[in-house]
Parts: structure tokens; C-alpha cells; sequence
């Protein structure tokens, strides 16, 4: 065995869809024991070339070629049974089964039709200890957090012999801590001889992960390079097709009026258990006030709750001199708020309406866009078309679901309504998450231009690098509280991550005085 | 099952059987009527029972179905039909004439399923519009047959329905049914029998076999099963025909097994009661039996009522009045499904169209 043997070839895959061409005679091969990565833009057909590998596609044209025979792939029993496995992007996990359970699906050890649950949650045990994957057999998957839930996905694999494993953007949904421990599983199987596609578009894991780097633009691959001979912007401008500036440029901010004042805010989280635990704070307008923390530990719940989407237990809510503690959406809304939600799709759109009603969904009500409770269908038109050029939405037409929309352009249409109001705060939470480095650049320029007209912003993310590169101050969120506060260009990635581990240093509280 | 449910219906149960036991009193002892009244609980419940395992094979493989009614109603019509022809006009003996009867029945409830997954798996037409369909079509087709095959002119029959072959007979269970009293619980008819026992083989088919983890699979999460290369289409198929089976044998015991004769609209939204003790059951055979009981018991309190009639003291004349008891069951199924049951979770996909 040397490090050279291919194990999986595809050559020069083409694959149209209606008015699309998806794949552009795609050639990409993967080697044993090696994690390749597949790095691309939302769009550029890298989930399209996988659906082909994995059997949920037919090519139009080009072959695939498992160990030197080429081989024909009708569905995912025939990948399955060659060897591949897939961990899909949204997990393909039954909530209401057991590890076991879903582990064995479609695999199921029998005697006579009798489920052998024992027999499968030994075998669990055995590849959870071989492969380094901590998994209970017994555990309900719905109550599993998402880190767990892929390592079932990973093992769902494994169960099944498989010797090459494709992720499909596996980092999008876990926590810097979470996206460490599957890097060390991922090396943990090579190791053990598992091939790996690894589809991400995120830039540093690739280069800190992958063996070999292949990117993919419009459809076509762009090149395959190895880690050492490349950088940042040099993936990024292979990805986008042009120069990308990472770093967001930006003036330094200049505070004026307080917009939000937030004081000893408690809320509660589904289970009734307190999450935000007397949370106290100030957003200025023209300054962006960044919100850094692990995942899950009250940053879904504080922002439900400034915007009007859960109810508090204590505390006060003042937006720009008026007091909207406890009230609905609408009054805050109506107050000067602009609300980037964290899931875009079930808080941000209605995915079944078109992009043109989504763009109203903040102000339909209002003149222009009815009069005397009658929709006006041109003016809410006018509007889309307007939006859509000056935000650069990707869409057929503003008639257009949108859940037709990548996740990218989703963003964009959330962005263009709620930027475009006129507005005093600016609620963004997780803005960029999900999406690729195009829209990445251009949602941070937007936020950094809202806060130059003088709204105030108040950013949530889970992305360290994110806070970093936006905020003018920093607080970190630990356990529903705020373990400090302080000033951008003074916080290193390293005292943020001690705060953030809920470690307090004491030389970093005096920034935390809001400025005048 | 939490407390709180089983507190709900130990509380229900308590006050039907006490009702009748209080009435019944000074004619029966109390040991007698409260036998008597399970016998005829678990001889009425076995429509539920059953339309309620219709339901589970069903919406466990994620397709909703509210047809259940129309597919006892033309099982019951076919499934009588059928024996009748087999007793009076080939001149079988009754035995075998039910058998065939039992038969007829189970296919009928079997090709109104095939059209209710044809609506609603392969044309994606909306379930609930597909459910109503069978259920309109069952009422029409039974209702005109009736009328055209028994009274029409030139029918077969004259005007005269035949009483022959008259209905299923009741097994004796050895040891339990020889039990002094209490044996007469289990002196149950052949429909209802199989019922109690398809409840059992339903819980163990749903949850130790490789069939209902498949099953249950492609009523969560079809996408998922796909993946893992199981036909969601095939599942969802053979589930839905399934319970098209049990529907059809729920409906023979209006007509083979309860009394023999057929009435326009027998079945009287007994299906409804059905879906309603499914849901009761949290989609678990065991669950909906438990349901299917409350609500047999409440027919139990109707009938007996009807049967101590004299006796019913003056303070509550209003029982005497069949139309107000015959309510129990409705209104027991409409306080139940307002909620005071807490939450039930259907399964993810249940009524959810599966589309690659």
C-alpha cells in the first residue's frame, strides 16, 4: 500500500439540470488514507458532483472508477455496497430512534425479521473504541447535541464498511470545539486506511485538515492544490474567480447616541431553566457591539428576547429612549429595529412565499404597500426589484419561492428588507453562517456600512474571527452571563478564549465602562 | 403511559361502571354487572381496536388516514355480501359462508387502501382529501347496492332480507372462560378475539422487527431511510394495504360478527373513534387498545343503561333517555381530543408527501 493508490476516480463528470450546468467535466480522484478537500461556493456544483458519487444523481455524462474498475452507481445501495459513505449536510438521523436504531437502518441484523438490538449495539461499541467516535447505542438521537449527532452519522458509515467517507460541509453546523474534535476523528480514521471528501467552504479548516485541496467554481474545477503550497487568499480568489479582501476594512467607529440599554435581563429557556442570568449592556448608535461565546450559552435566547420572539423574567428592554420590555415584534420593530435572525429559515423568511412578499414581511401593512388593508401588489414589485439590484439577490425572478434560493441569496433577501428600512439598531445573529466567502465579504461590508450611517449593531456570532474583524467592543457571553466587556483592539484571541471558557482576568474589567 | 393519563381513564372507567353498578344494584350483584359490562366492553371495542391498528400500520409509515371509516363501511357491506351469497344463493353451509364472508371483507378493506395509497402516495393528492374520498365512496357505493340488490325491482331477494347465515360464533377459551362469573369475560366471538391478539402481534411487528423499524423509518423521516437505500414508496404501499386488512376485518364484525344484517351507514363514525384512540394511544398498539376499551366501555354504559331502565331512580331521569346516553361515546371522543390527555406526538412525516 502506498500513499498514491486511488480508490476513487470520477472523470469528467457532466451533469445539466434545467437550465443549469451543474457539473462541467468534473475530474477529481482520491487517494487512500488521504482527506481530500473539496472547497467551493455555495452553487459550484460540489454537492451536485458527491449526489453523483453517492447515487442520488445520474451523470449526463463521465465515469466513475472504484479501484481501477469503473463502476455504475444507481443508488445509494449500489454506493453503499461499493464502499462510500455520506454524511449529509442535514443529518439523516430519525430523532425519535436510538443510536442503534438509525445505525442499523436498511442494515438491520435479524434473526428470522427479529431485530437484534444487542448485537448491533455491540458492534456500536466496538467501532466507537476502534475509531476513537464517542457514541452511546442506547442515547435517543433527538437528545444528542449536533457534535454527537455527526459522529452517528460517521459511525452510520463505518457500519457499513465503509472505506471512503464523503462530509458534506460537516463543519457548518458545529462549535470551534466541536469542528476540533471531528478534525482529530477525521485524522483518526485516515489513519486506519478511510478515504475522506471533505466539502466545506470555509478556508482555514481546509488548510489545516486536507491533504489535497481541489477547488471548484461555476461547475468546473478550478485546480488541486496541496495545503503547503498555498494561502488564504489564494483559495479564496480560486473559489470566487477574483480578488477577495478578507480583512474587513473599516474607519474607526464613532459612538453617539445610546440606541439599546439593556439592564439585569433574565429569561428563561423552553425548559423553564434560566438561561440569561441578569444580563447588562449598552449598544451606541454607530458603534458595532459584538456578543462572543460558544454556541449555547444564551445568545439564541438574548436575541429572542431584545426582539420581542420570548417572553423575559426579569429585567428592562430600552430602545433608542423607549421602554420595550415584554412587548411583541411589531412595536419593537416599529421602534427602529432591524432583526437578522439566526435561523434564517424558520424565523427569517416564510420559504414558501415569493422573494417579493418576504422583502414586505416587516412593513406590508404600511403605505406604500397597502392601502386601506388592500395589498398593492406593483408597489411591493417595485420594492423586490428595487432590493434585488441593490443588494445583488441571485434570483430567477422576485416571483420566485424562496426556498428556490441558495442559502447565500436567502441571507441577501433578509439583509435587503432589513437593511433597507430606516432603522436605529441592528440585530445580526450568526449573519454569515452557512454561507460562502462572496457572501461572506458582502454581508460584513453592509453591517460595517449601517454602522457608519449611524445604527447601532448588535452582533451575535459563534465565529471568534468574525467578532473580531467587526466589533468595536467585544462582550463574552459564558453560561447566560457576561463574563466582560471589552475594547476591540484590545481583546487578543487568547483573552477572549479564556473568556469564553468562563475564566475572568482582571486587567480586562476597566474596558468594560461604556465609552462616552 | 404518564400518570396523568392513566389517572384520566381509571377516573372514566370508574364512573361508567360505578353508574351502572349503583343503578344495577338491586337486581344484580355487582361482580355480575361489572363482568358483564367488560364482555360487552371488549365485544364493542373491537371495531376500535382494530380501525385503530389500521391506523397505526398507516401513519407509522407517514400516511394519514382518515378513510378508515369508509373502509369498514363497504368491508361490512362486501364482506356480508359475500356470505350471504355463498348461504342463500350457492347454498353453503353457514361456517364456511362467514369464513368467506371474513375473507370478502379483508380484500374489500385491502383495494379501498390501494386506492388511498394510489390517491395519495403516487398522484400526491392531499391525504385527507384521499381519506374523504374513500369515505364518500363507501357511503355511496354500500348505500346504493343495498338499496338496488335487496329492494329494488327484480333484486335477488324481493324485498326480503335474509337473516341466514346468521353470525360468527363465540369461542370458548379453556381454563379462562371456566372461570366461575368472571369467566364470561372471555366467551368472546372470533373477530374479537383475533383483535386483542393483533394488538399484540402489531406492538411487536412495529418495534422488534426489522418491518416496523422500516416502517417507522419512512413515517420520521423518508429522506433518511432513502438514503440508507430503503423503498419509501414500497413501505408506504405495503403499510397502508395493511392496514386497508385490518380495516376490512373491523368491518366484518358489523356484519359477521356483531348482528347480521347490513344498515345503510352502520358504522355509524365509529372509524372516526378509531383515528381518535390512535391518537389517544400516542400511535402504540397497546395505547390505542387502552382507548379503544375507554371508549367501549362507554357503549357498555349505553347498552346496559338501556338493559337496567326501569331501575334508573327519577333524579336522573335524563339517562333514560337513549339518545342522551347514546351520546357517551361522541362526547367522550371530543373531550379527549380537546387536549385533557396532554401532548401526543404523531410520527415527523405523518400526512407529508415524500418527493426525491
Amino acid at each position: 500500500m502506498t500513499a498514491n493508490d486511488i480508490v476513487l476516480e470520477a472523470n469528467e463528470i457532466t451533469k445539466h439540470f434545467p437550465g443549469v450546468l451543474a457539473n462541467d467535466h468534473v475530474s477529481i480522484d482520491l487517494r487512500k488514507g488521504e482527506i481530500h478537500a473539496l472547497l467551493g461556493e455555495n452553487g459550484a456544483g460540489k454537492t451536485t458532483l458527491m449526489n453523483i458519487l453517492y447515487g442520488l444523481y445520474k451523470p449526463d455524462s463521465g465515469q466513475v472508477v472504484l479501484n481501477g474498475k469503473s463502476i455504475v452507481i444507481h443508488s445509494p445501495k449500489d454506493s453503499i455496497e461499493a464502499g462510500i459513505g455520506m454524511v449529509h449536510q442535514h443529518f439523516m438521523l430519525i430523532p425519535a430512534f436510538s443510536v442503534a436504531e438509525n445505525i442499523m437502518l436498511g442494515d438491520e441484523t435479524t434473526h428470522a425479521g427479529v431485530l437484534d438490538i444487542k448485537a448491533v449495539s455491540q458492534r456500536v461499541r466496538e467501532l466507537s473504541h476502534q475509531y476513537g467516535l464517542e457514541v452511546d447505542p442506547d442515547a435517543k438521537v433527538g437528545q444528542l447535541s449536533v457534535g454527537a449527532q455527526q459522529r452517528v452519522e460517521i459511525v452510520k458509515t463505518l457500519y457499513r464498511n465503509a472505506n471512503i467517507i464523503i462530509l458534506d460541509e460537516p463543519t457548518a453546523v458545529l462549535t470551534p470545539q466541536e469542528t476540533e474534535d471531528l478534525f482529530r476523528i477525521m485524522r483518526q480514521l485516515t489513519a486506519r486506511g478511510v478515504s475522506i471528501i471533505f466539502i466545506t467552504h470555509k478556508l482555514k479548516e481546509v488548510l489545516a485538515v486536507a491533504d489535497r485541496i481541489t477547488v471548484m467554481r461555476a461547475g468546473r474545477v478550478a485546480g488541486t492544490v496541496k495545503p503547503k503550497e498555498t494561502n488564504e487568499p489564494k483559495l479564496a480568489s480560486m473559489m470566487v474567480g477574483r480578488e477577495v479582501i478578507l480583512t474587513v476594512q473599516k474607519q474607526p467607529a464613532r459612538p453617539k447616541d445610546e440606541v439599546l440599554r439593556v439592564e439585569d435581563l433574565r429569561v428563561l429557556d423552553d425548559r423553564d431553566l434560566e438561561v440569561i442570568r441578569g444580563v447588562s449592556f449598552d449598544v451606541r448608535s454607530g458603534e458595532i457591539f459584538g456578543i462572543a461565546g460558544v454556541q449555547g450559552n444564551g445568545q439564541t435566547q438574548l436575541a429572542e428576547a431584545l426582539t420581542g420572539l420570548r417572553p423575559m423574567k426579569n429585567g428592562k428592554v430600552i430602545m433608542a429612549g423607549k421602554d420595550v420590555s415584554g412587548k411583541p415584534p411589531r412595536p419593537i420593530i416599529e421602534t427602529g429595529l432591524a432583526h437578522i435572525p439566526e435561523d434564517r429559515q424558520r424565523h427569517g423568511l416564510v420559504l414558501s412565499y415569493s422573494v417579493a412578499d418576504n422583502m414586505v414581511l416587516c412593513n406590508y401593512y404600511l403605505e406604500p404597500f397597502a392601502r386601506g388593508g388592500v395589498l398593492q401588489q406593483e408597489k411591493v414589485d417595485e420594492n423586490a426589484r428595487r432590493l434585488i439590484r441593490d443588494f445583488d439577490v441571485r434570483t430567477p425572478s422576485p416571483y420566485v419561492p424562496t426556498s428556490k434560493l441558495s442559502g447565500g441569496n436567502q441571507q441577501k433577501v433578509i439583509v435587503a428588507r432589513e437593511l433597507s428600512r430606516p432603522v436605529k439598531l441592528l440585530i445580526a445573529s450568526q449573519p454569515t453562517r452557512g454561507l460562502d466567502v462572496g457572501s461572506i465579504e458582502y454581508i460584513h461590508k453592509e453591517i460595517v456600512a449601517m454602522r457608519d450611517r449611524g445604527v447601532g449593531v448588535l452582533l451575535i456570532s459563534a465565529e471568534l474571527d468574525e467578532i473580531m474583524a467587526l466589533s468595536d467592543r467585544i462582550a463574552v457571553m459564558y453560561q447566560g452571563q457576561i463574563m466582560d466587556v471589552v475594547k476591540a483592539n484590545e481583546a487578543t484571541k487568547e483573552s477572549l478564549g479564556l473568556l469564553m471558557a468562563g475564566i475572568k482576568s482582571s486587567e480586562t474589567a476597566e474596558a468594560a465602562a461604556p465609552r462616552p | 403511559m404518564d400518570w396523568r393519563r392513566f389517572a384520566i381513564i381509571a377516573l372514566i372507567i370508574v364512573v361508567m361502571f360505578g353508574t351502572v353498578v349503583l343503578i344495577g344494584t338491586s337486581q344484580n350483584s355487582p361482580l355480575v354487572i361489572i363482568t358483564s359490562m367488560m364482555a360487552t366492553t371488549i365485544a364493542v371495542a373491537t371495531p376500535l381496536t382494530l380501525g385503530a391498528l389500521s391506523g397505526i400500520y398507516c401513519e407509522r409509515a407517514g400516511v394519514v388516514n382518515i378513510g378508515i371509516e369508509g373502509m369498514m363501511l363497504g368491508a361490512a357491506f362486501f364482506g356480508w355480501l359475500a356470505a350471504i351469497y355463498m348461504n342463500t344463493i350457492f347454498h353453503y353451509p353457514a361456517m364456511p359462508s362467514l369464513i368467506v364472508g371474513v375473507i370478502a371483507a379483508i380484500i374489500t378493506g385491502g383495494l379501498f387502501a390501494l386506492l388511498h395509497a394510489v390517491l395519495s402516495i403516487t398522484f400526491k393528492v392531499d391525504q385527507i382529501i384521499g381519506g374523504t374520498v374513500i369515505n364518500i365512496l363507501a357511503a355511496g357505493i354500500t348505500g346504493f347496492l343495498n338499496r338496488q340488490l335487496f329492494f329494488g325491482a327484480g333484486s335477488v331477494f324481493h324485498g326480503q332480507i335474509p337473516n341466514a347465515p346468521g353470525v360468527l360464533p363465540t369461542i370458548h377459551i379453556p381454563l379462562l372462560a371456566d372461570i366461575p362469573t368472571v369467566g364470561r369475560i372471555f366467551e368472546q366471538q372470533p373477530i374479537a378475539i383475533s383483535a386483542i391478539l393483533l394488538v399484540i402481534i402489531t406492538h411487536f411487528v412495529l418495534f422488534r422487527t426489522r418491518w416496523g423499524l422500516r416502517t417507522r423509518a419512512v413515517g420520521e423521516h423518508p429522506r433518511a431511510a432513502d438514503t440508507v437505500g430503503i423503498n419509501v414508496i414500497r413501505m408506504r404501499y405495503m403499510n397502508v394495504i395493511i392496514g386497508g386488512f385490518l380495516a376490512g376485518l373491523g368491518g366484518a364484525y358489523f356484519t359477521l360478527e356483531a348482528i347480521s344484517s347490513f344498515e345503510a351507514n352502520m358504522t355509524n363514525g365509529r372509524g372516526f373513534i378509531a383515528l381518535a384512540a390512535m391518537i389517544f394511544g400516542n400511535w402504540t398498539p397497546f395505547g390505542a387498545w387502552t382507548a379503544a376499551l375507554v371508549f367501549g366501555a362507554a357503549q357498555a354504559l349505553q347498552i346496559n343503561l338501556q338493559f337496567f331502565r326501569e331501575l334508573i331512580p327519577p333524579q336522573l331521569a335524563v339517562l333514560q333517555n337513549s339518545y342522551v346516553v347514546g351520546l357517551a361515546p361522541y362526547l367522550l371522543t371530543m373531550l379527549i381530543l380537546t387536549g385533557i390527555i396532554g401532548k401526543t406526538i404523531p410520527p415527523a412525516a405523518d400526512g407529508k408527501v415524500y418527493e426525491k
